[in-house]
Order: C-alpha cells, then sequence, then structure tokens
C-alpha cells in the first residue's frame, strides 16, 4: 500500500518543522517523518519534553524551538516520529521503516531536512569506549538530563564546544581541560569578515558570554593542541597531546571529541541530487537554488545539509522551501509567494552574515583529517588510515575503489564516520584536491534493514 | 561514567542489562541508561575489540544492543520501558555459518 501526499518531508529539526508548518498553513497535504521520537531535530532536541532541564543550563535559544513545535502542532500535519526513511528514489518514492514495518509513501514535492552530523575527528584510540562526540555530551544533557559523573575533558574546535562546557559549568560538573585544537592564523584570517558580521551581533554576546563563563570558571585550557591520542585497553584511561607548552598526559574516563559540524547527504545522494565541495567549510553540501531546489525536479533540500548555517538559517531556509513548494503545488500565486517569501529572504541574508566569520574561526586544519597509519578511520570495518594511504598510493581511483578493496565505508553507518577522512586522505596521497576525490556513492537502505522488515508491510 | 542530574530514588523504572536490574530514570534512551553503569556495550565482529556508544543520534552505529530479543538495535534510538530486557554481550552477529 502506497500512501500519496501533496508534499512528504523528512527530519523535523527547525527546517523540517518550518517547511511543513508553512505548506500546511497554505492548505497543502504534508507528511513529516522523523528519526527521533520527537519534534525538535539535534538543535532543539526533547524541547517539548524536558521536563527537568531548566533554560538556566541550556541558554535560552532553546527555548525558540518550542515555538517552533507549539506551531507545528496546531497544523493538520501527517507527522510520524520513529520513522527511519531507508530509500528514496528521484521519483520521490520513500520507503520507510515505522515500528519495525515497511511502508511507502509517493509525494509530489519532497524536502529534505537531514540536517548536519559532527565531522569526524579521527585520532589514535578514538574508538575506544569513553571517547565520544562532544554532541553526544549534549544529546546526554538535552535529552536524558545526564552529565559527567566525573570529569571530563573536552578537544577540538567550534561554538558547540564552547557551548556544551558552559552548560556543564552551570550544571556543576568538573571540566578536567580543554585541548583546543583552533589554528592559530584562524583569528587573523577571520578579521576581514568582522564588519558583515555586526549585521548579526547577538552571536557576538553570545560569544563573548560562553568565553566569560569558562575563563570564571578556571578550567585549564590548552590551546594549539595536536596529535591527540585517547590511550586505554578497554576503555580510555588517559589523554596524550602537544600544546603550544609541550607534551601532556591527562587522565580522564571521558574524552569529548568535536571538529564542527558536516552536512547530512546521505538522503540527498540517494535521491540522485548533486553535490558541491565546500572549501570554506571543509565539506560536501547539497547543490541547491535559493528556493532550495536541487538538481532532481520537486526535491528541495533545506537547513544544514546545504552547508552550515544553524539554527535560525535552517528555519528561514524550511519556510522559503516550504512556500515555494506550495507556490509550485498551486496553493500560493506568484504574487503571494513573492510577498511572503521577501521577509524571510531578509531574515536569512542577516544570519549568513556571521558565517563567514564562524566558518574562518572554528576551521580546522585539514591535517586532523591526516591522521597516523595506526588510526582506525573506519570505525565499522576497523580499517586503518594506513591501508587506506597503501591503497591510494597504488592508485587506487576514488572512495567507491577503495571501499570495494577495503571495505572502508561498506559497515552499517554507510561511511558517515569515514567519509570526510577517506577523501581527504586520497587526496593527499595523490596530490589531488578532495573535490577532485569525490565521494562514496551511496545505495539502499541508508539505515541498515532486515529482510523480514523489507517484506512487511504496514 | 554518567550520572542523571537529579536523585532518581523515588522516580525511576527497572531494566534488565545482561540479567541484572538497573534502576534507570524514565524516559531516557537504552544508550544512556548504558552509560551509567559502564562506557563498554559491545566488542566488534572482526577485532572482538570493546565498543560503546559514540554519536547518540543513530548515525555511527557504536551502540548496537539487543533490545528485548530484538538484535542490533541503536541503543541511543531507543527509550527505556520498565521490565526491558538488553543483551550487551552479543551484538552484530558474526558469520560462523558453515557455508560448505
Amino acid at each position: 500500500m502506497t500512501k500519496h501526499y501533496e508534499l512528504a518531508v523528512i527530519g523535523a529539526g527547525p527546517a523540517g518543522m518550518a517547511a511543513a508548518t508553512v505548506a500546511a498553513r497554505h492548505g497543502v497535504r504534508v507528511l513529516l517523518l522523523d528519526e527521533q521520537p520527537g519534534p525538535g531535530g539535534q538543535i532543539y532536541r526533547s524541547v517539548n519534553r524536558s521536563p527537568h532541564l531548566s533554560s538556566n543550563i541550556l541558554g535560552r535559544d532553546y527555548l525558540r524551538g518550542a515555538r517552533l513545535v507549539h506551531e507545528l502542532e496546531s497544523m493538520r500535519v501527517d507527522y510520524i516520529p520513529d520513522a527511519s526513511v531507508w530509500n528514496i528514489d528521484r521519483d520521490r518514492h520513500l520507503s520507510v521503516l515505522m515500528a519495525g514495518r515497511n511502508a511507502q509513501f509517493t509525494a509530489d514535492k519532497l524536502i529534505i531536512c537531514d540536517g548536519a552530523q559532527e565531522r569526524p575527528m579521527p585520532i589514535p584510540g578514538w574508538e575506544l569506549p569513553g571517547v565520544m562526540t562532544a554532541g553526544a555530551g549534549q544529546i546526554l544533557l538535552k535529552s536524558d538530563a545526564m552529565v559527567p559523573r566525573g570529569g571530563v575533558v573536552l578537544a577540538g574546535t567550534g561554538p558547540l564546544l564552547a557551548l556544551l562546557v558552559t552548560q556543564y559549568v552551570r550544571a556543576g560538573i568538573v571540566v578536567t581541560g580543554i585541548l583546543d585544537t583552533t589554528p592559530t592564523g584562524n583569528l587573523m584570517r577571520g578579521l576581514r569578515y568582522l564588519p558583515q558580521s555586526l549585521l548579526a551581533c547577538e552571536y557576538f554576546f553570545k560569544a563573548l558570554q560562553l568565553q566569560h563563563t569558562i575563563r570564571r570558571a578556571g578550567i585549564p585550557v590548552f590551546k594549539d593542541v595536536s596529535s591527540i591520542e585517547a590511550i586505554g585497553q578497554e576503555r580510555i584511561e588517559s589523554v596524550k597531546f602537544r600544546s603550544s607548552a609541550g607534551h601532556h598526559e591527562i587522565q580522564t574516563e571521558l574524552l569529548l571529541l568535536h571538529h564542527g559540524v558536516i552536512p547530512q547527504i546521505h538522503a540527498a545522494l540517494a535521491a540522485e541530487c548533486d553535490l558541491k565541495w565546500n572549501a570554506a567549510q571543509l565539506c560536501w553540501h547539497v547543490d541547491a537554488d535559493r528556493w532550495g531546489r536541487t538538481s532532481i525536479t520537486g526535491v528541495f533540500a533545506a537547513g544544514d545539509n546545504r552547508a552550515i548555517g544553524g539554527a535560525r538559517v535552517a528555519e528561514s531556509q524550511g519556510c522559503i522551501s516550504g512556500l515555494k513548494a506550495a507556490h509550485e503545488l498551486g496553493h500560493l500565486t506568484s504574487r503571494q509567494f513573492n510577498l511572503a517569501a521577501a521577509p524571510l529572504r531578509l531574515s536569512l541574508t542577516r544570519h549568513l552574515a556571521i558565517r563567514p566569520l564562524i566558518d574562518t574561526l572554528f576551521r580546522p586544519s585539514i591535517d586532523h583529517l591526516l591522521p597516523p597509519d595506526h588510526t582506525i578511520v573506519c570505525r565499522c570495518e576497523e580499517v586503518c588510515a594506513g591501508a587506506i594511504r597503501q591503497i591510494a598510493r597504488q592508485g587506487g581511483q576514488g572512495p567507491n575503489q577503495l571501499k570495494a578493496f577495503s571495505r572502508c565505508g561498506m559497515g552499517p553507518c554507510q561511511g558517515r564516520q569515514c567519509g570526510a577522512t577517506v577523501g581527504a586522505l586520497i587526496a593527499d596521497a595523490q596530490g589531488r584536491e578532495i573535490d577532485q576525490v569525490g565521494y562514496y556513492r551511496v545505495r539502499p537502505p541508508l539505515k541498515p534493514v532486515t529482510l523480514g522488515q523489507v517484506g512487511s508491510v504496514s | 561514567m554518567f550520572k542523571p542530574l537529579t536523585d532518581i530514588a523515588s522516580n525511576h523504572i527497572d531494566i534488565l542489562i545482561d540479567g541484572e536490574t538497573h534502576h534507570v530514570p524514565p524516559d531516557v534512551s537504552v544508550a544512556a541508561a548504558l552509560l551509567m553503569s559502564s562506557p563498554r556495550v559491545r566488542t566488534t565482529a572482526l577485532s572482538g575489540r570493546p565498543r560503546g556508544p559514540f554519536c547518540m543520534m543513530g548515525v555511527c552505529f557504536d551502540c548496537l544492543v539487543s533490545i528485548d530479543d530484538m538484535p542490533n538495535q541503536r541503543s541511543c534510538m531507543i527509550k527505556v520501558k520498565q521490565g526491558m530486557c538488553i543483551e550487551t554481550r552479543c551484538s552484530l552477529v558474526t558469520m560462523d555459518t558453515d557455508f560448505d
């Protein structure tokens, strides 16, 4: 049984919620699919049911998500949580796993809003239990109201790192150390973007506030950090690294890594949308026009999968794509569409103004994607950097040939944790640019399903 | 390794982890519940090395466990329920079948 909708939206973060709400408001029949148990995406995760968390710990921005959820709930949208989209084709046919059963949908328009994931930060020992991502630490805080029992060390660069430290400090958690990997030249390079960034000055106040909280808490901050290594047998016991002051080793049972976020592109790749390499953000993203239309007719992308812009950009893009879809479906005249889109475009411009500065300030060194030979790159198939370098030097043509030779990227995560590293390693070994090397081809299923589940129909 | 922000003495549910009863907060993910006692939730099928939850958002597939007899479940994507039975010892089925 295939159910048909005018519009299907994948992902219920700020972009997806906004797109579904706006389209429904104009009379479009909307299906909203999300893999999580509640709306909000990662940024506003569990926003409608974080009973034990006050905005004192999470910050005020988090509450903006509550308004988006409220607006979504007031609309007639078929919202299905706990739904894993495991295949999308270019004709907007969706295969979805819901409560262990397989469901099929088609839609006239599709808006993919699957957001971002953390950039892999492959260091020796990152596969050890007790080494996690900073995003994971924040999810445990937002969704589960859980915090580290003992001390915690955070390593990397990016706004999320400072935000999480601040949230931990407010919650009274001991942060043993911050290993700052931000390249020293970033600040100088960022200065030229300062004037245009003043358009969105609230981001500055927020950044200053975060820095102030960290300083006042007296947390040891190590600058210019490199050569990070997690040490341990059954779990992490300590972290070794080099800083501007020399070699260090800190005992810890928890290390949280963060090198910024990168677009989730697997859903768009399944729909055969074109990608674009973003040199400033060091990542691939979905190529789309100003309304979010991708290279595939009827398929839109909105939010962080179209280059990292943050929650407010995602919300505006979601609104714009939702409007455009409604317009193309004939629910709005061109005049109505242009009138409604203009203020959204303005808000988008304002919130995008800060991006060049953020991208430059927190751009990790490409060296962090070129780890020592004994480092596991593909966590699923346990393929090390040395093996990838060897195949690349022997002339392996790109990520797909490398996958066939080494099984790298063939495990259950489907290359989500190794794709970025593999591209950088091949490019480095062969003296090519990453955008020439390309990315993994993505084939169904996007998420593992059993044959029994494929056969079942809900 | 992780602990609830608030005291759960008066508000908790019981789940079974490898046959042992654990008190955990209601409404948390299985991975979060597992992290209350240990960061290690499985060994890999290839090298037998220990692994634990890593991304907590369903991307990395490192937190796979068996939940109520369903193998290879992403424990970060599923909420705990009273009486839930979690097995951490045997996940990601190894290829031990003889094809001769």
